[in-house]
């Protein structure tokens, strides 16, 4: 499984951000130190990211919380807590639920054919 | 960048219906910078509405100002802009707009949001964040109302500085 971060350092919420994202992982019992932490310097990073602001969040490849129709670029991401608060950073449950479908994936591409 | 206790940079900006505000004319005036994007700005945003609705009746004036680039960011273009304040999220705060970038300079502000308290004589009083923290509600701008009802009662504000907290402002290259 492949835990990503990708971040702006325009935005000042990816600290944050990776700390729950650690802790999540943490509770599943996945390694935290798994997690790739890259920065989206240019207009053109972006472009070649799909990057739609920061923080971003992707596991294998996919966005714990997918956006529709969000311009690509370098700006701070606007999140929505579970309960409608308006956050800089995704709801830590919706981090730790994309991590435990993740790994459940993973486990099941594992096993044995019957 | 103004000090405390030294005069703010004065300005004249439209607002979204073209009309253009100043700063003063009131026991104090909360000048804001904010955007359309930011997080922070958002999550703060009705927090700072509400402190214009419970000072309107101690004449306290709050102008909103949005001074990013809104060509790389057309989040923010007047057209967003005006969007929202016919949406009912300006009630009673007019949302300027800084073309320029100028008003922002001469504030020396930093982030959305980034608030500025001016006294009667456009001293600058207070500058930083609403409140300590953009995702309690109950904070309730606490910062800024502490300042306000100490320019309104004559005292300094305690904090008059705070850490402004939020996304950088968009500077146009």
């Amino acid at each position: 499984m492949r835990v990503e971060l990708l971040f702006w350092e325009g935005c000042p919420s990816h600290p944050r951000a990776l700390a729950d994202l650690r802790e999540a992982m943490k509770e599943l019992g996945l390694d935290p130190d798994r997690i790739v932490v890259r920065e989206v310097r240019t207009d053109a990073d972006a472009g070649r990211e799909h990057f739609v602001g920061s923080p971003t969040i992707r596991i294998d490849g996919v966005d714990v919380q997918p956006t529709d129709d969000e311009p690509l670029g370098l700006t701070c991401r606007v999140y929505h807590r579970r309960d409608g608060r308006i956050s800089p950073t995704p709801d830590p449950a919706d981090v730790h639920d994309a991590l435990a479908a993740a790994a459940r994936t993973a486990t099941a591409d594992n096993q044995p054919a019957a | 960048m103004t000090a405390i206790g030294e005069r703010a940079p004065m300005f004249s900006l439209p607002d979204t219906a073209s009309a253009v505000h100043e700063p003063g004319g009131a026991p104090a005036t909360v000048v804001v910078f904010t955007c359309n994007h930011c997080p922070y700005a958002l999550a703060w945003h009705e927090r700072i509405v509400a402190v214009a609705h419970d000072y309107s009746g101690r004449g306290v004036r709050v102008l909103a100002i949005n001074p990013n680039d809104a060509e790389r960011y057309p989040g923010d273009s007047p057209q967003a802009m005006r969007a929202r304040v016919e949406g009912g999220d300006f009630e009673g705060v007019p949302y300027l707009r800084d073309e320029s970038q100028d008003v922002a300079r001469a504030y020396d502000a930093k982030t959305t949001p980034d608030v500025f308290v001016l006294d009667a004589n456009g001293l600058l009083r207070y500058r930083g964040a609403p409140d300590a923290d953009y995702e309690d509600p109950e904070q309730n701008a606490t910062f800024l109302r502490g300042a306000l009802d100490a320019v309104l009662d004559g005292r300094d504000p305690d904090p008059a500085q705070t850490q402004p907290v939020g996304c950088s402002i968009k500077w146009k290259a």
